[in-house]
């Protein structure tokens, strides 16, 4: 047998270590996909990425015509450009899906998350969370004598940003719906 | 409905066990002669059986089991099915609609369960949908990349009567994929086709998956080029392998001159093969200096492993037969002196003879055994060849030679031990008059030796050739040479006598240890009209080689020790050994 160019008594040759060590950069696409409004895609979906080790930020999913049971699910998903595709094209291959739209490498597209705040807080805290909610344009939907539910709409970082300056003031609890993702123009 | 359903889809054959759950279909089947329905003895030898039926065929195959452990049973061999690309409709019995939910008697969540081994699946709760929901099911088996489909009925749903809908009426799917290619990009190809000085073409199961006229095609347009062909495991005999510019299978453990001129190209012309990782080895050091075209169905596979420079989504057959009519219109050339000098580079690597090995007088060798069962069928006019997983899986693959497609049944991407032996029944029943050999390691065969049973109850004459070597060769293998020889748990203890054992389910068996008596022995096994166990003891420690260690680059092969590796390595243009 001609020489071995291997160490004898490791396992480093693995057959799990091929992944290429050239870490690309990591990118955070959002991405529409329209569905048939079946039981069980949208498992078919968050399995997709379980399985095969992708990343979901945030998703949102809900029937947007009735008439043709068409769903669209909005995923925010981060990874290197060649995940990217990947992703894109693995979601292309399940069958009950009609088509995958990639907002982010398609141009500008507008996005939104809706947020329910609850902030809790006597005295000049209280005074000043009402205060901050202005600037932000939340609403007060809910109030008691030490508490308001602020209900905010924006882009994930502006919610962040929210979320952040109300932390210190008595911040009890966020729900936060998922980001909704449209292209910007008329097609 | 379902059996009218089945029928209208030209099916004649199903693998299936019944239970509980699955009653009222078998009740059907039962007051009908169109379908014939094979009765296995374990649910995962229905699916690999249906496999084997399927990739013989080209048709895609049917299995129908009970609820519960009738689908779990049958997950292994649906894995199996999706990851090799072989189209099946797999039906299961669910409990009634109003007991789901509840832990019912064999209740499983079997569309949870299947969802990430099928290609789709159907929960039918309508008894309306339930035709229609089958002609569906065939129409995503086997259109685009093929794989395992599954319905599981509820058997209220089986029991109800419903409006019928025949495959014309049926709703055809939105799911169509893209059967053209590009015309841009087939004309790039042949501009590379063209241009290029040291090209090949790396074939895989794709071709297969596309039909005979696409390896005609393929034959072609590698004839009429000239250029040299390697093709993965899965591909073997989409171009013959008595053809002249086959250089036989690449990867792990495919040959050297395949592997080097796949690494040492400019041009490489992937047809219907996905960059498996048995293929690559270190994808940094894949082929570096060449340009790549990627002929394949599904967009997913191209650009998942190695990026390309041309990609075509397509069918195999269309792009061949487009890619030749621009190819011929152009004039049809090629660099054809560049080509012969690189036909001289890889006939230098052919003299390395990387698959000899000298006979023993005492013991069989694996290798030997292998080359005379090949020369003692090889004028079979209909020679089908299953194999098993693990070393006598790679020599089969070496020491055998296909000439035509559909002729080779093995577990590639799942490498599924337990497969090879139901695959064959599943070959024989669609082939009747076919030699069907199973070639297989002890320990393998054992995984689903239960299908005797079957092999005798239906007279297939399935031949199960054993290389018997003790051991879970492979797993041997891997830990002499990369776990410090701790021989960890890879014997196979406690064998049964295979004479013993076959005479036990009514068939014949043979032991067979002396290379002199070998020849005899195969010819004693080919002349007995029924199934034969074939138990050949061979070299206990026996190496598989070539093997490229994985996570490196094909340029760094371990050879056999036969090889002669003298005068190679200068022009291998890279680091031997
Ligand atoms: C122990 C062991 C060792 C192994 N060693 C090796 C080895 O040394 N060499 C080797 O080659 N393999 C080896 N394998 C097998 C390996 O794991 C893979 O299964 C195999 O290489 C994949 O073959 P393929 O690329 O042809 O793809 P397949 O799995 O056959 O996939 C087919 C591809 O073609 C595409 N396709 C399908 N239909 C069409 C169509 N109509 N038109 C166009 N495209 C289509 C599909 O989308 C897919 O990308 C080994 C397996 C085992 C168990
Ligand atoms: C179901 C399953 N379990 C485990 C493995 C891992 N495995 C791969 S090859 C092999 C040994 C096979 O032994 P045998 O069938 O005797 O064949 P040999 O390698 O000796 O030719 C094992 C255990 C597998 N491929 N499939």
């Amino acid at each position: 047998m001609a020489a071995l160019n291997i160490e004898k008594g490791t396992s480093k040759h693995s057959a799990y270590d091929l992944r290429d060590p050239h870490v690309e950069a990591q990118e955070t696409h959002t991405l529409a996909v329209v569905v048939d409004n079946e039981a069980g895609v949208l498992a078919r979906v968050i399995g997709l990425f379980s399985g095969r080790g992708y990343n979901i930020e945030s998703l949102t999913v809900a029937e947007t015509d009735h008439t043709g049971h068409v769903s669209r699910i909005t995923v925010v998903t981060t990874g290197t450009p060649s995940v990217i595709e990947q992703i894109k094209a693995q979601l292309g291959r399940i069958v009950p899906v009609h088509e995958v739209h990639d907002l982010t490498a398609d141009g500008a597209a507008v996005e939104r998350e809706l947020a329910l705040f609850k902030v809790s807080g006597t005295g000049n805290e209280r005074i000043e969370a009402l205060r901050l909610a202005e600037i932000f344009r939340a609403n007060v939907v809910d109030s008691t004598l030490e508490s308001f539910v602020f209900e905010i709409t924006g882009t994930p970082q502006k919610v962040d940003a929210f979320a952040d300056l109300m932390r210190p003031l008595g911040l009890v609890e966020i729900a936060r719906t998922g980001v909704a993702a449209l292209s910007r123009g008329a097609a | 409905m379902v059996v009218q359903a089945l029928k209208d889809q030209g099916v004649d054959t199903v693998f299936g066990y019944p239970g509980g759950a699955v009653l009222p279909i078998y009740d059907e089947i039962f007051l009908q002669n169109d379908i014939r329905h094979y009765l296995v003895r374990h649910e995962q030898g229905a699916v690999h059986a249906a496999e084997g039926y399927a990739r013989s065929t080209g048709k895609p195959g049917v299995v129908l089991v009970t609820s519960g452990p009738g689908a779990t049973n049958a997950v292994t061999g649906m894995t199996d099915a999706l990851m090799d690309s072989i189209p099946l409709v797999v039906l299961t019995g669910q409990v009634p609609t109003f007991l789901i939910g509840t832990d019912g008697f064999q209740e499983a969540d079997t569309v949870g369960i299947t969802r990430p081994c099928t290609k789709h699946n159907w929960l039918v709760k309508d008894p309306g949908r339930l035709s229609d929901t089958i002609h569906q099911a065939f129409q995503v088996a086997t259109t685009g990349r093929p794989g395992p489909v599954l319905i599981d009925i509820p058997k209220d749903v089986q029991f109800a009567t419903g409006d019928y809908t025949a495959p014309e009426e049926a709703r055809v799917h939105h799911y169509q994929p893209r059967m053209d290619g590009d015309e841009a990009a087939i004309e790039a190809l042949v501009s590379l086709i063209e241009t290029a000085e040291r090209p090949v073409f790396y074939t895989g199961g794709g071709v297969i998956n596309s039909g005979p006229e696409a390896s005609r095609l393929l034959r072609e347009l590698v004839d009429t080029t000239g250029f040299p062909i390697t093709s993965t495991l899965m591909g073997l005999g989409a171009y013959p392998a008595s053809g002249k510019n086959w250089l036989g299978m690449l990867g792990m453990h495919g040959l050297y001159e395949a592997n080097l001129a796949m690494h040492d190209c400019d041009l490489m012309i992937n047809v219907g093969a996905r960059f498996d990782d048995r293929i690559t080895g270190r994808v940094q050091d894949f082929s570096p200096g060449s340009r790549k075209v990627h002929i394949d169905i599904d967009p997913s596979s191209i650009n998942k492993v190695i990026r390309v420079d041309v990609p075509i989504i397509g069918d195999v057959g269309r792009v061949l037969k487009r890619a030749l009519e621009v190819w011929k219109a152009r004039g049809g050339r090629t660099e054809a002196e560049a080509v012969r000098q690189w036909w001289y580079r890889i006939n230098d690597w052919r003299k390395v003879d990387c698959l000899a090995f000298t006979e023993s007088k005492k013991t069989i060798r694996p290798q030997h055994a292998l080359s005379r069962l090949e020369a003692l069928t090889r004028d079979h006019p209909q020679r089908y060849i299953s194999t098993e997983v693990g070393q006598h899986q790679m020599w089969a693959a070496q020491y055998l030679r296909f000439d035509e497609p559909n002729r080779w049944m093995t577990s590639g991407g799942l490498g599924t031990m337990g497969y090879g032996f139901p695959a064959s029944i599943g070959v024989q029943v669609a082939h009747p008059d076919a030699l069907v050999i199973n070639v297989a390691g002890e320990a393998s065969w054992l995984m689903n030796m239960q299908e005797m049973g079957t092999a005798v109850q239906y007279r297939l004459p399935v031949k199960q050739f054993i290389l018997n070597n003790e051991r879970l060769g492979m797993v041997r293998q891997w830990q002499e040479l990369l776990h410090g020889e701790r021989y960890s748990h890879s014997w196979s203890e406690s064998l049964p006598d295979f004479v013993k054992l076959a005479e036990a389910f009514g068939a014949k068996g043979i032991m067979v240890s002396d290379p002199a008596d070998l020849d005899d022995a195969i010819r004693e096994m080919l002349a007995h009209d029924g199934p034969v166990i074939f138990d050949c003891l061979v070299e206990k420690h026996e190496n598989c080689f070539p093997m490229i260690p994985s996570g490196k680059p094909h340029n760094e092969m371990l050879l056999g020790e036969n090889a002669s590796t003298e005068g190679a390595i200068g022009t291998s243009g890279g680091m031997l050994v």
